[in-house]
């Protein structure tokens, strides 16, 4: 294996544009070797366009593209030492599994059978060799994942590109594959670009994400720096829920910044380098950080009416109003209903907060 | 066997864009050399002057024009008066094509929607059956059609035999005879335009209609009719333009007396009868007829798009 | 549902569509049931006979219609197989090359012979080759045919190509596939039942043609339909029923094949 901290893709202020339209703006990032890497972002963001690029299937309008030191920009798709695993599989239907599997190494000059018995292999991986002779239409959805998956895998890629691999299969199954997924990524080492407009998928499955929006980047991080950390607006509403305040910087004293909500209620957070005194931003609260009681504690409490109770499996959300402030939405956690207690509507309450939870955020 | 331009979709895979040119080419120079350039040809010799033992002398003229429009006396000096003998024989070429078109809407609409509501794994064996009778030799057809209608025919027979008439009725010659000649050329152009736009039709439409007190005449004429349009449209086209410009048909059942425009053109270029340019210049007439026909249906399509 | 509460369903529509069964078919059946028919007028019916079969291979015309058969059959495999074959490359075009300008062109172009009425096709073709000082015959059938044909080759096979995601191409090569090896090995088998289809309904149109080829054959060149026609223009006798029954079952094996062609998948 490769060293750790050595670059798998390297993009280099790539820009993509089709006539007037400009896709992705100066995107640069390096993903590393070994890396289960994630571009994260709601649909037409240009995360698509930019796995694309790295496949050969979309040009560079500007900029360049590494794939290990090599600059491959200008390679088509069949001379790019990557395979992808597309969207709806695009599994050749009028080929058996096995030939399927078998393809990319037939097209490498491999002979027949060599290519034969390396798929077999392959299909002994994802646990489908009984149905090497099959036709693609005759498996289920999530079979058919695990074949398009032994496919891109069969050629040995250096890296292996997966454009929303899970969106097709239901709730069950999709879980089932991300763990399948990660399994597969440690066991063959190989670097992995996942591409996904699910949040959810992209904090567990990845080592770090690149979230992207409007055709530019917006933060790339370690899952739990982008959860707990959303740099603007975009990422904080993006990923998980949150409340989004609009406050008023009123002072910033010793790394803390004292933060007007409107109806005369104030917060302190951590102070931003970005964010200026009297300036107008955004701040962002995880409902999870956020608790209820009947007194103030210790933390930072703010008093207020609870508006509604909304029961949602494992958690109870709860919103509760600011006297002339803002609402907030608190979520408890059902496991915790012995030592929280749960407020009818109507009843007054204080909501308190973590350290740490209140974030500012730069645009 | 007219039909609108193929549309090529609007996907804009470019696999193979860079070698598109190479691809198209063998097109171009076969339809371009042996359908494009001849009808240009055409429209030249349409312009030139009669060679009496057929083709032509290249010298520019009108005459083929002036022929088929005005009567110019046996000498050909005197003013000139609108000679109506091809005017008539294209009107009636018109007259016995619409005739034909409605007698296809009349059977065709109905047998389209039948189709188009019958249980979905059934259809495919509908139309299947329904388009069976396209795909035999159309000659073979309209000289089974012509041994049906004789006056001593099977159809007269059997009429005779099950008492409904006394004597056998005279179709074979007639007008009519030529309008059940074409309908039954083209019927299934009818059928099929219409039978997929009603499949496509959906029917929580004419429930709602329905639940709004519509009975199911109203819902068929006010609901069901205005979105199959484009189908019915399209039906009628397909068969009025090649019953425009049908020749067996008329030949075969109509006899000498129900002439059409493509035994008229026939005639042009057959023996020493033939007159060249005179039969380019009908051919000319016939084409911008079928080609404005198309051309305003084309557009009426492109509006309705891009009012959808 | 009953026909009460059912929106669809309209009075008389099921009569109608009956009739139009019998309709399309009666003449077929006719003809038929006439080409067995023992007598030697085609007006009286006097039993069951092949004779008109055998006078067909046999009698005083047959070598005439032995050599129209051949004609007409090696035109017509001849010049479906060309046009199929070039509207295989135009589809490829027209779907897989992306937006250009002489797509619209290209496309107009290719469906002009079916925008143009036969018989203008017809005369413009003879006007052509005339003009040209081409000598009429079996080579201006041949490519009167191949051009006349390309459109109804190219419909299925564009239907088929434009049901056929462009993912499979790109799978191919992003396995290492060269463009030429992503059209041979998943394109093609892909497009198979629409190049079918194409090859069927051109050869069809081919054997079918009357029109045309009775404007650019010349003398002596003959084809079933012209040969056929000649001789019904002559009087109807039993022996064109005979041959109009056989064309008629090429006919209509031709279209069973393309129905199962184009309902089988070899993706199953």
């Amino acid at each position: 294996m490769t060293d750790a901290s050595q670059i798998a893709v390297d993009v280099r202020d790539a820009v993509k544009r089709y006539g007037d339209f400009t896709a992705l703006q100066k995107i640069s990032l390096s993903i590393r070797d070994n890396e289960f890497f994630t571009l994260l972002g709601p649909s037409g963001c240009g995360k698509t366009t930019l796995l694309r690029m790295i496949a050969g299937f979309e040009d560079v309008s500007e900029g360049g593209i590494f794939l290990y030191g090599e600059e491959i920009e200008n390679l088509p798709p069949h001379q790019r030492p990557v395979n992808t695993v597309f969207q709806n599989y695009a599994l050749f239907p009028h080929m058996t599994i096995l030939d399927n599997v078998g393809f990319g190494l037939e097209m490498r000059g491999a002979s027949k059978s060599e290519a034969r018995r390396r798929a077999g292999e392959m299909l002994d991986l994802v646990q489908l060799s009984q149905f090497a002779s099959r036709k693609p239409a005759q498996l289920s959805g999530g079979q058919q994942q695990r074949v398009a998956l032994a496919r891109a895998l069969a050629p040995s890629p250096k890296v292996l590109l997966l454009d929303e691999p899970l969106s097709a299969l239901d709730l069950k199954l999709r879980k089932a594959m991300q763990i399948e997924l990660k399994h597969i990524q440690r066991e063959t080492g190989i670097t992995f670009i996942f591409v996904t407009h699910d949040q959810e998928e992209a904090l567990t499955m990845s080592d770090r994400i690149a979230v992207m929006s409007a055709g530019r980047m917006q933060q790339l991080g370690a899952p739990q720096d982008i959860y707990e950390a959303p740099r603007n607006m975009f990422v904080a509403d993006f990923i998980g829920e949150t409340n989004l305040l609009e406050v008023s910087v009123d002072a910033i004293e010793a790394g803390r910044a004292t933060c007007h909500l409107g109806g005369g209620h104030e917060l302190t957070c951590n102070a931003v380098d970005e964010v200026k005194r009297g300036a107008r931003v955004h701040m962002s609260i995880r409902p999870e950080r956020l608790f209820l009681s009947e007194h103030p504690t210790e933390s930072e409490s703010l008093k207020g009416t609870i508006v509604e109770n909304i029961f949602i499996g494992t958690d109870i959300t709860t919103i509760i109003d600011l006297a002339e402030g803002p609402n907030f939405t608190v979520r408890t956690s059902n496991s915790d209903r012995g030592t929280k207690r749960i407020f009818e509507p109507g009843a007054q309450a204080y909501v308190n907060m973590e350290h740490g939870a209140a974030r500012l955020l730069v645009d | 066997m007219a039909g609108g331009a193929a549309s090529g979709g609007s996907a804009a895979s470019d696999t193979y864009a860079k070698a598109r040119h190479w691809l198209l080419l063998p097109s171009w120079v076969v339809v371009g050399i042996f359908v494009l350039a001849p009808v240009l040809m055409m429209m030249v010799y349409s312009f030139l002057t009669k060679e009496f033992r057929g083709g032509v002398i290249w010298e520019f003229s009108l005459s083929a024009y002036d022929q088929f429009f005005f009567d110019r006396g046996l000498f050909g000096d005197e003013p000139a008066k609108i000679d109506w003998t091809y005017i008539a024989i294209f009107w009636r070429s018109i007259w016995q094509a619409g005739a034909a078109t409605i007698l296809s809407l009349l059977i065709g609409f109905p047998t389209a929607y039948f189709i188009a509501t019958r249980p979905e794994k059934n259809r495919a064996i509908w139309v299947f059956l329904i388009t069976i009778p396209y795909w035999v030799n159309l000659l073979i057809r309209t000289v089974s059609m012509k041994f049906l209608l004789r006056d001593q025919g099977p159809l007269n027979d059997f009429l005779v035999n099950i008492g409904l008439i006394d004597t056998p009725l005279h179709i074979i010659n007639t007008n009519l005879a030529v309008q059940l000649g074409l309908f039954y050329s083209y019927l299934p152009f009818m059928v099929l335009p219409i039978y997929a736009s009603v499949e496509r039709y959906n029917f929580a439409l004419s429930e709602a209609a329905a639940d709004l007190y519509a009975t199911k005449w109203v819902t068929l004429r006010r609901i069901l009719l205005p979105a199959v349009k484009p189908g019915v449209i399209a039906g009628c086209i397909l068969v009025f333009v090649p019953s425009l410009g049908a020749f067996l048909a008329p030949d075969l059942l109509g006899g000498a007396k129900n002439f059409m425009i493509g035994s008229l053109i026939e005639e042009q270029f057959k023996g020493n009868a033939g007159n060249w340019p005179f039969g380019a210049a009908i051919s000319m007439i016939l084409l911008t007829m079928v080609l404005t026909i198309l051309l305003i249906y084309a557009r009426q399509q492109r509006q309705a798009e891009d009012l959808s | 549902m009953s026909a009460k509460t059912d929106v669809k369903t309209f009075f008389g529509f099921k009569g109608i569509t009956l009739l139009c069964l019998v309709i399309l078919y009666a003449p077929l059946i006719v003809v038929t049931l006439y080409s067995f028919n023992a007598s030697k007028s085609i007006t009286v019916w006097e039993g069951l006979s092949f004779h008109w079969y055998l006078d067909v291979f046999v009698g005083p015309e047959s070598a005439k219609f032995k050599q129209a058969a051949l004609n007409s059959f090696v035109i017509a495999i001849v010049a479906a197989t060309l046009s199929t074959a070039i509207a295989t490359a135009a589809a490829t075009a027209i779907v897989r090359g992306g937006k250009f300008r002489l797509r619209t062109a290209s496309l107009g172009l290719i469906s002009l012979p079916l925008m143009v009425p036969e018989i203008v096709t017809a005369v413009a073709t003879l006007i052509f080759f005339n003009s040209i000082g081409f000598t009429r015959g079996f080579l201006t059938i041949l490519v009167a045919h191949t051009a006349f044909c390309i459109p109804f080759a190219y419909l299925p096979i564009q239907a088929r190509m434009q049901g056929i995601e462009d993912t499979y191409e790109q799978a191919a090569m992003d396995l290492y596939a060269t463009k030429t090896q992503a059209f041979r090995r998943v394109l093609l088998p892909l497009m198979m039942p629409g190049i079918v289809s194409g090859f069927l309904l051109a050869f069809i149109v081919s054997l079918d043609d009357f029109i045309i080829t009775n404007f650019v054959k010349g003398a002596g060149v003959e084809t079933l339909p012209t040969a056929i026609f000649g001789s019904v223009k002559q009087g109807l006798k039993p022996n064109i029923m005979a041959i109009s029954t056989m064309l008629l079952a090429v006919s209509i094996m031709m279209v069973t094949i393309s129905y199962f062609v184009s309902k089988s998948d070899n993706t199953k």
